[in-house]
């Protein structure tokens, strides 16, 4: 059994540690935290130079052509400096997309673009509250254009593109869906930013009225492709989590060996012991079902579904849990904006939401253990 | 990134199969299936018996002990293929219950300190399992802080007397040979003043008394000790060294490495799956899923954690400390799904009987058992200590005995 990552890949975390520890400290982060930018280009243009944006786009689409093991590796390293650029959405999302549906000329158009660092995508799903359902959504595709608003899209204020959810029936039925490809740099789109949880990562309502659109995989399809697709960023976004929640974790274990309390280090105190223990528990977890979903992720398993959905809700819980008691451990500094843990505690909270919530992902972890039972 | 086995691996796992094929005793699958959730019960044998036949198979075999030197009846083998034995043997290792702590305690602690005679004296009988052993540790005043034993042995010429009391000690009632740790000199520091011995549970003056346990059963003993004679040659490691001896049999304790630990996970799966509610099955109340998954993520965290420290083994390499989550969050999970299984089970979950209503009772005697869970081998305060400093580098509790001599420390709180 080698149910590890391979030296090569984490020599490459290392790496992506190293380049990230550089270029992307918390006083970078704060610059978009504190709205002097949409998002930090210049670390955008370091990740394209590096690699990483395109570690697992083929080459012969420009990308590096290694792997969805290696982009994991550099996941938790995003997630672990809280880099405040649209990783998630371009990476995970809009490139996944394009990976799975795309015809060879859609991947020849973005493909390359995603890994050069000169293109943003992102996909937009949502329209206001509610989970990844299709009944949820209304935005519809006839004779080629797009009308209705997608709400809350991440970093659809800075994207250059974006692969949208649309219906194109009304059987009620999965089939109902078809996902489509917009340029946001042409007309018919109008993108307003929101404020949101987490400053650090843009949110935007996009309104498209009668906005050209080319559709990306088969008509009826999309549900199917949104599902894969979920599927593959949630075990990515558990890196991400997992990166977070393994930093949260060691800025309260410092904090608790240098502060001094009554006379001695707090972390010598059990009630501080104890929650930080825990917080190390949520961790190894998050870790552990994280390392399954990237096994199934990279084979392209049948446990893929399962397999995400656990580390998902597993990833979800410990960066919150960890986040949350990294405050906690700090006191009323923590809750300054000064202190760096309330950033975390903002990435978390909006994580926790951004590919359907907890609860949406618990239920689809139970319909996918059964199914698997009933197998 | 994969779950195969090396060429080498492989070809142990296929020897360690066919052996097993032949050899486990079939007729006992099916009730040893059953018995979940760490309790076995047999309808018409002993645990005892079946288990020190099965493992006097193992022992001629060659199976038994598998990572103790071949010399004093084990394998010599890796602790990789420790794993693969233990997966191979599946529910058969419940089987081996009655040897665990001589095999993980017992037996290290003699092969570090025992003398050459003494090794090759009690070795091979504790793999072959002729001979028992029990661990005689914990006391009524030293539980978790077990260097506040009070048990005394007193150098009288070449032997030594024994005095005291032992408790919880699993399995003393069947045992033939005991670890014990006495205190031999109470006027220095608590953990300066402890040795370790080994003793024939047939001396004259050792009462072995069970102990009615909270849930009914009785699995633990208490051990009294007047006026028992050691001889000076079955003291292990040097006078006053007891504490440091400790640590090697405790560092030795089996890892739960290849047998998982019990969750309640599948069964309450597969309660909520047939469980009818007022508007439908369990499984389709969203209260429940959301429970019900998030147990289910902790137990595959869980799984694939054990399975993170299989890999280290195969690579020869040191395992981190990720397993020594497992007991902290098992524990706390089982007694949290019985809570909740009988919460469903609404005003029937009363009854503990052979109610079709309770499926048999089952999680009624997984909520009366689980609190010791959360206490034996390390209560869940003491794992998280141990996180908190081993782990995480925290600074150790400040030990306001630490620097008394052992006969000054207060003994009552008021």
């Amino acid at each position: 059994m080698n149910f590890d990552f391979s030296d090569d890949q984490k020599q490459l975390r290392d790496q992506a540690r190293k380049f990230l520890a550089e270029k992307c400290p918390p006083k970078a982060v704060r610059v978009v935290l504190d709205g002097k930018a949409a998002y930090d280009k210049e670390l955008w243009k370091g990740l394209a130079e590096m690699g990483f944006l395109g570690v697992a786009i083929p080459e012969e689409f420009g990308g590096a052509g290694a792997g969805h093991l290696e982009l994991c590796v550099i996941a938790e390293e995003m997630g672990r400096a809280n880099a405040p650029v649209p990783f998630s959405s371009t990476v995970y999302l809009a490139a996944e997309a394009l990976l799975i549906a795309g015809s060879d000329a859609q991947k020849k158009r973005w493909l390359p673009a995603i890994a050069a660092g000169e293109a943003i995508g992102t996909l937009a799903l949502f329209e206001g509250k509610g989970n990844p359902a299709p009944k949820n959504l209304k935005l519809t595709a006839a004779n080629g254009v797009l009308n209705g608003v997608k709400k809350p899209v991440a970093d659809g204020g800075i994207a250059d593109f974006a692969v949208v959810a649309a219906r194109t029936g009304s059987s009620g039925r999965e089939n109902d869906i078809s996902l489509f490809l917009v340029d946001l740099k042409a007309g018919g789109v109008e993108v307003k930013s929101l404020t949101n949880l987490d400053p650090t990562r843009g949110q935007a309502e996009i309104i498209f009225s009668d906005c050209k659109a080319e559709p990306l995989g088969a008509a009826g399809e999309g549900w199917s492709i949104l599902t894969q697709v979920l599927d593959r960023a949630a075990v990515l976004c558990a890196f991400e989590q997992v990166g977070g929640a393994d930093r949260a974790l060691e800025m309260g274990r410092d904090y608790a060996l240098d502060r001094i309390a009554f006379g001695r280090q707090i972390g010598s105190f059990q009630a501080v012991k104890h929650m930080l223990a825990d917080m190390y528990v949520s961790a190894t977890l998050a870790r552990s079902n994280s390392y399954y979903g990237a096994w199934a992720l990279s084979t392209n398993a049948a446990e893929l579904p399962e397999a995400a959905a656990a580390a998902r809700i597993s990833a979800t819980q410990a960066f919150q849990h960890c986040a949350k008691n990294n405050i906690q451990v700090h006191g009323g500094m923590g809750f300054t904006w000064e202190f760096d843990c309330h950033m975390y505690y903002r990435r978390a909270n909006a994580m926790a939401l951004g590919l359907g919530s907890l609860s949406y992902w618990e239920d689809q972890l139970i319909d996918r253990m059964r199914k698997k039972n009933a197998a | 990134m994969n779950f195969d086995d090396t060429p080498q691996e492989a070809a142990f796992r296929e020897t360690a199969r066919k052996w097993i094929e032949a050899n486990a005793p079939k007729e006992l699958h099916a009730e040893l299936s059953k018995s979940s959730l760490g309790r076995i019960r047999l309808a018409h044998h002993d645990i005892v018996d079946v288990g020190k036949a099965w493992q006097k198979k193992k022992f001629a075999g060659n199976w038994s002990c598998l990572h103790w030197p071949r010399e004093y009846g084990g394998r010599g083998a890796t602790p990789i293929e420790r794993v693969i034995w233990q997966q191979e043997e599946g529910v058969y290792g419940k089987l081996t219950q009655p040897f665990q702590i001589g095999e993980g305690m017992c037996g290290p602690t003699v092969m570090a300190f025992g003398s050459e005679e003494a090794k090759r004296r009690y070795l091979p009988k504790l793999a072959s399992g002729e001979e028992i052993w029990c661990q005689l540790f914990s006391e009524p005043s030293a539980g978790s802080d077990v260097a506040g034993l009070r048990t005394r042995a007193e150098k009288k010429g070449d032997d030594w007397v024994v005095n005291g009391q032992k408790i919880w000690t699993s399995g003393a009632h069947y045992s033939d040979y005991g670890l014990l740790i006495a205190r031999t000199d109470p006027n220095v520091p608590k953990h300066k003043g402890l040795t370790m011995f080994f003793l024939d549970m047939k001396s004259p003056g050792v009462e072995v008394r069970p102990i009615k346990q909270a849930n009914g059963m009785q699995e633990f003993n208490e051990v009294y000790f007047t006026d028992v004679v050691i001889p000076d040659s079955q003291r292990l490691g040097a006078v006053g060294e007891g504490w440091s001896v400790s640590l090697t049999t405790l560092m030795n304790e089996r890892m739960s490495i290849g047998a998982r630990l019990a969750t309640g996970v599948p069964e309450m799966f597969e309660f909520c799956s047939n469980l009818m509610l007022e508007d439908g099955l369990a499984i389709d109340d969203p209260a429940v899923r959301s429970k019900l998954a998030s147990w289910a993520a902790k137990s595959s965290g869980l799984k694939y954690t054990s399975y993170r420290t299989i890999s280290a083994l195969s690579k020869g390499e040191r395992p981190g400390p990720e397993n020594s989550i497992g007991k902290l969050v098992s524990g706390m999970m089982l007694q949290d799904i019985a809570t909740y299984a009988m919460d469903l089970q609404g005003a029937a979950g009363v009854l503990t009987g052979n109610d079709e209503e309770t499926v048999q009772g089952q999680f009624q005697q997984m909520l009366l058992s689980s609190p010791s869970m959360r206490i034996a081998g390390g209560t869940d305060e003491i794992l998280r200590n141990i996180i908190a400093e081993r782990v995480l580098g925290l600074p150790g509790d400040i030990r306001v005995d630490k620097d008394v001599p052992f006969n000054k420390i207060p003994t009552k709180g008021r």
